[in-house]
């Protein structure tokens, strides 16, 4: 009998892992004022003055977040229903399509996608004004930002379509067969037993999107969505190595950020026991 | 082996047992149950009717493939039957919703299926939370059963189950099946995945709180050695889930009805069948004793004067002490009660017939000796003893057989 170990063992405490979860902001956050800090020093340009207000760089972060949680949020109320459904025994002969169509989706080059959307919905954004998409979500986010969300849903549904399937599968059978054994509903089975047990394949998949979707969002500025994408093509257009440097330091630190948000809800969402 | 006394392999439900399971009530009552996967193709499970009685343990053993967990989860429907009745306590329940029927029958499986994200309580507490008890009840019930199941609810309540060695992960799924009092249990191998010696521990453990809780079990194994351990009846399953034989241990071992049977309960089971008999029940003859002041002289004649090559000597306080031969009482060198071997080979009155055959064999007279509680002597146990019982046990079994063919021959004109 190990009764002295055993909580322990249940937390599976791992210092390393740990220790990067309290050092990762800090450093991120050194690492940010210690930027600010040199470019404060810096001889500017009027122009890089111009493109580098605190107002344009605060509001392009703002939408860069915007885009990333509104597409990250569209992806799980997408992907998570569809990985339950395709796993259950009636849907299971549609997961192999439904897996090509999301792979489709994601080998599709991100540039090309975000054109394509535009495309395709373009019109519905563009003309007419009487279209309830324009006059709701265009209308409050913009017609870019929408279809940048649309394109980054399709675009990074899969690593979270597939984690879902993938951790629904791999829950142990016996414990599934325990459950119906005693009596609970298939239902009652999946909210209790299988979904909790997903749960830490799943996030790593949620996490990967989150990265996808940050790192996607500097995209956006192509078709009009904004982001910190539009600093970087100022920098370049204007040719001002610094605001292109600002463009890539802000954006690198905010999928940094966005990847240690995904790492502590990993941590904190997996239950207990496994 | 040691001077001490033996004691019967199993506690308090042990092998031996006079009480015949079928006088108590029918609980599970199949009837022409069949499952069949594929229309046209040979059943799974072959137009199976099958009593389980009361409060007794069931055993369905047979070679791998011949559908005794079919059988066993075609009772809580976790396989729907393709025909034919499940009668559960006198209650058709062929057709109730499923759910609620599993929600009264215990169900253990072999790789157990605790849930690694729920703690022991929670786990233990799974069928009382669909039934609706409330908390403080659910609560005061898994550390009941924890209890029952030999683990202090203080130390593992709360623990999840992967810091649960095999053996108590095991109890834990016993416990869990027991949650909510369910007047059945189905248990799949319950015992295979754990090793030998904590199977053995677990077997007797499971036998001791049987004796306790009286449940209604149908029990699957493949191993007929644990079949004979566990069941008060055993059913012996061929293909297709076709019952061979199904009668107590004690009468398989004895009289198997066909060669499938006999093979299948392999080398040994005369000496398998040793464990259904007890000691107290052997008429002992006497046996020539001698006390330890006993004179040499004395000895000499009544050993002379007995059929056996050996004298048993008591100590002062009437417990066996000294074996003693010819050879032994023709040494003056020494006191009489300092030559000849020690007795180590003694069993109690209430050891099993294979205990004593046991003690038999490591004794250095070649036979064992029978004592009280108290270690005071009782009688002498020899081999040809053994093998009158074993003749008896025999012919009981056979006629046995041939009344009930005799009866069914005369039932039907």
């Amino acid at each position: 009998m190990s009764a002295p170990t055993a909580t322990t063992t249940v937390r599976r405490f791992d210092p390393r892992a740990e220790l990067g979860l309290i050092v990762t902001p800090v450093v991120l956050g050194a690492v940010f004022l210690a930027y600010w800090g040199w470019l404060g020093g810096q001889d500017l340009s009027s122009q890089a003055e111009s493109a580098l207000t605190t107002t344009n760089l605060v509001r392009q972060t703002g939408e860069q977040l915007s885009i990333t949680a509104l597409s990250t949020i569209g992806v799980l109320l997408i992907a998570i229903p569809l990985g339950i459904a395709l796993t259950r025994p009636r849907g299971k002969r549609f997961a192999g399509p439904a897996l090509a169509v999301a792979n489709a989706g994601q080998a599709v080059p991100a540039y090309g996608l975000l054109v394509l959307m535009l495309a395709i919905l373009g019109g519905v954004f563009g003309r007419a004004n009487d279209n309830i998409l324009q006059n709701t979500l265009g209308v409050w986010l913009g017609p870019g930002l929408v279809i940048t969300v649309i394109s980054l849903i399709l675009f990074a549904i899969l690593p979270v379509l597939r984690n879902t399937m993938v951790g629904l599968t791999q829950v142990d059978q016996d414990v599934i067969e325990a459950g119906l054994g005693m009596g609970m509903t298939r239902r009652e089975v999946l909210l209790r037993i299988e979904l909790p047990l997903a749960v830490p394949v799943m996030l790593a998949g949620v996490r990967t999107a989150l990265v996808i979707n940050v790192g996607m969002a500097t995209l956006a500025f192509l078709i009009g969505g904004g982001g910190l994408g539009v600093t970087i093509r100022s920098g370049i257009q204007l040719s001002q190595n610094l605001v292109v440097l600002t463009g890539g330091v802000l954006t690198a630190l905010l999928a940094l950020g966005i990847d240690w948000i995904g790492g502590v809800a990993e941590r904190l969402l997996r239950p207990k026991g496994i | 082996m040691s001077e001490t006394t033996s004691t019967p392999q199993v506690g308090a439900a042990g092998m031996v047992s006079d009480r015949d399971p079928t006088d108590a009530p029918v609980m599970i009552h199949l009837d022409g149950v069949e499952k069949v996967y594929t229309p046209g193709a040979a059943p799974a499970v072959e137009k199976l009717t099958l009593d389980v009685h009361k409060g007794e343990i069931l055993v369905l053993v047979g070679p791998s493939g011949c559908g005794k967990s079919t059988t066993l989860r075609l009772i809580n429907r976790m396989i729907e039957p393709t025909a034919g009745r499940i009668i559960f306590d006198d209650e058709d329940v062929t057709d109730i919703d499923a759910n609620e029927l599993r929600r009264r029958i215990g169900y253990v499986i072999q790789r157990i299926g605790l849930f690694p994200h729920q703690t022991i309580a929670e786990n233990i507490g799974t069928v009382p939370r669909l039934l609706g008890w409330d908390a403080e009840r659910t609560r005061k019930r898994s550390d009941e059963l924890l209890d029952l199941v030999g683990l202090e609810p203080g130390i593992y309540r709360d623990r999840y189950p992967k810091e649960l060695s095999g053996g108590q992960a095991q109890r834990v799924g016993v416990a869990r099946a027991l949650a909510a009092d369910p007047p059945v249990m189905l248990m799949d191998e319950p015992f295979g995945a754990v090793d030998p010696i904590t199977r053995d521990r677990l077997q007797n453990e499971f036998l001791r709180l049987q004796a306790e809780v009286q449940k209604t079990i149908v029990f699957v194994t493949h191993d007929i050695d644990e079949a004979v351990k566990m069941g008060d009846r055993i059913a012996i399953l061929r293909e297709r889930s076709v019952v061979a034989q199904l009668d107590t241990p004690a009468r398989i071992l004895s009289y198997p009805v066909d060669d499938f049977v006999d093979d299948f309960i392999g080398s040994g089971s005369t000496l398998k069948g040793l464990h259904f008999e007890r000691v107290s029940g052997l008429a002992i003859p006497e046996y020539p004793v001698v006390r330890r002041d006993t004179p040499r002289e004395e000895a000499r004649r009544i050993l002379d004067m007995s059929d056996f090559r050996w004298l048993l000597m008591l100590d002062e306080r009437g417990r066996p002490a000294r074996w003693l031969n010819e050879t032994h009482l023709a040494d003056t060198s020494r006191p009489l009660h300092e030559v000849g071997p020690v007795v180590r080979a003694v069993v109690e009155r209430n050891a099993t017939l294979h205990d004593a055959l046991e003690a038999m064999i490591t004794s250095s007279a070649g036979q064992a000796v029978i004592v009280h509680r108290d270690g005071t002597y009782v009688g002498v146990v020899q081999i040809e003893l053994l093998t009158e019982v074993i003749g008896r046990m025999r012919r009981e079994a056979r006629k046995h057989y041939e009344d009930l063919e005799a009866t069914q021959t005369t039932d039907t004109p």
